[in-house]
């Protein structure tokens, strides 16, 4: 035989239509859900597009998160897994270490305590929607309101003050935008690190009543490390709701008769949420796992050592689990996505982001019955170049 | 009665695996709690009736750590 093994695909990137995911992703999950992927270093690992395989992979002790261990399927992001790990940032630990920080956390996530803000999320939803109707159409939807509403609410939870916002909202872009240079990369952590420490030695002397001065309070985290994981917590509590609000406000209203539901009908919304976020997998890229030993899974072995992407948005459109997935129907049983991941590292804020998106989107509808787009869907200006996908403005008019 | 014969429904939960992600609470809860102090599972009634055994299996289902199972 003369003829070349095939070299294996690099992760497709371009997205045909605003709310699908590649359709090349859809045609590799159909030849097969767990494939060989060419990374940007040259690395060949594997690209998971199957529901049931990416599942399995995320609940499995033996693949790490770890940044020294990753390839990084862009070439953009290479260089990022070979900097020293951020104190306190657990996303980047396998366990034990990231059993340490996640315990110190979860009893600030639970579903009781996220429920007890209800009553500030509406408030502070409220006078969003005030301000809009103050200021008049047209409005920028992310600036005046999918913004904002999850900002303030980690702000408060954290005890960062809402005031800094334009700090760490510009360097968390520069963190999220696929093309940023190493160097803008690393000076946007260093400033970010740099406030957050001045805030934790602020709340040394002056505790409150937040998560940051309860870090400190319980004495187990060097300032290094609460530091990090503040800013963990800061970046992925506003720019994952801010998204889903933004997108998911353009979902709806291109879709007048799913967006008629989430307005009228209150008992649909807590599904329709899950719809929302299954439909629109706002993680662009990844997660990357890397195998620690020799993996059997789906009938493939997967080398100790080879990086598996796993695509969540062909995950959760995969026909095996979510049947017509392509479509947005918001009365479909939507639960079991991946959008949260799932496994040890799934979304400690999930909780917050469900009654967030459960407060925001029907209180936006309810208000204003006539939101509508100001510009042509094709003109919004979508998040391809972003870590996180989603619209980078929406004009709206009501 | 509730409990059908023979078929009683046991949870177990192991707090040392759980990481406090709350679905379980999410999906049912009249059966699960978390604790207050770290955030894991707490299960309120170990053996639910009859009528809840769907959602208690998708609890288990959907629990991202694999804490939570069932013996029957």
């Amino acid at each position: 035989m003369t003829e070349a093994t095939p070299r294996p695909a690099t992760l497709p990137l371009t997205r045909e239509r605003a709310f699908d995911p590649p359709d090349e992703l859809a045609r590799l999950r159909a030849e097969a859900p767990i494939q060989r992927m060419m990374y940007a270093d040259g690395h060949e690992g594997w690209l998971v597009t199957g529901y049931a395989e990416a599942r399995a992979i995320l609940a499995d002790n033996r693949f790490s998160t770890r940044s020294e261990l990753l390839h990084s399927p862009i070439p953009q992001r290479g260089e990022l897994n070979k900097e020293p790990l951020t104190p306190g940032f657990f996303l980047r630990m396998d366990p034990p270490a990231h059993t340490r920080f996640r315990r110190l956390l979860t009893g600030q996530f639970t579903v009781r305590r996220m429920k007890q803000l209800e009553p500030r999320i509406e408030e502070i939803t409220n006078g969003r929607l005030d301000a809009m109707e103050r200021e008049g159409a047209p409005a920028d939807l992310v600036e005046s309101f999918a913004l904002p509403i999850p900002s303030l609410v980690i702000c408060e939870l954290l005890g960062v003050p809402y005031e800094d916002r334009a700090k760490f909202q510009r360097d968390s872009a520069v963190l999220l935008n696929l093309s940023s240079s190493m160097r803008d990369i690393r000076a946007a952590v260093n400033d970010l690190l740099a406030y957050l420490h001045h805030l934790v030695a602020l709340k040394s002397k002056e505790p409150a009543d937040d998560i940051l001065s309860g870090l400190i309070a319980g004495g187990e985290l060097t300032t290094e490390e609460i530091a990090g994981v503040g800013l963990l917590l800061l970046i992925a509590g506003h720019e994952t709701t801010a998204n889903m609000l933004g997108l998911g406000t353009f979902a709806l209203l291109t879709n007048p008769d799913q967006l008629a539901v989430v307005r009228d009908d209150p008992v649909a919304v807590e599904n329709a949420v899950e719809e929302l976020l299954r439909y629109l997998s706002i993680v662009h890229i990844g997660p990357v796992r890397a195998a620690l030993e020799d993996v059997e899974i789906g009938g493939v072995q997967i080398k100790a050592g080879e990086s598996v992407t796993l695509s969540i948005a062909a995950a959760n459109r995969d026909p095996e689990r979510f049947e017509g997935g392509d479509t947005l129907d918001v009365t479909r049983p939507a639960h079991g996505h991946l959008s949260f991941g799932h496994g040890i590292h799934q979304c400690l804020g999930q909780q917050l982001a469900r009654i967030e998106m459960r407060i925001a989107f029907p209180a936006l509808l309810r208000r204003f019955p006539n939101l509508r787009l100001a510009v042509p869907a094709r003109e919004v200006p979508m998040r391809s170049d972003m870590a996180i996908y989603g619209v980078h403005r929406l004009p709206v008019l009501w | 009665m509730r409990k059908s014969l023979g078929e009683t429904m046991k949870i177990k939960a192991d707090t040392g695996r759980c990481i406090g992600a709350g679905m379980c609470v999410l999906t049912l809860p009249e059966v699960f709690d978390q604790s207050e102090d770290d955030g894991t599972v707490v299960v309120l009634d170990t053996e639910p009736p009859d009528d809840v055994r769907p959602a208690v299996a998708r609890a288990v289902q959907l629990c991202p750590s694999g804490a939570l199972s069932l013996e029957e």
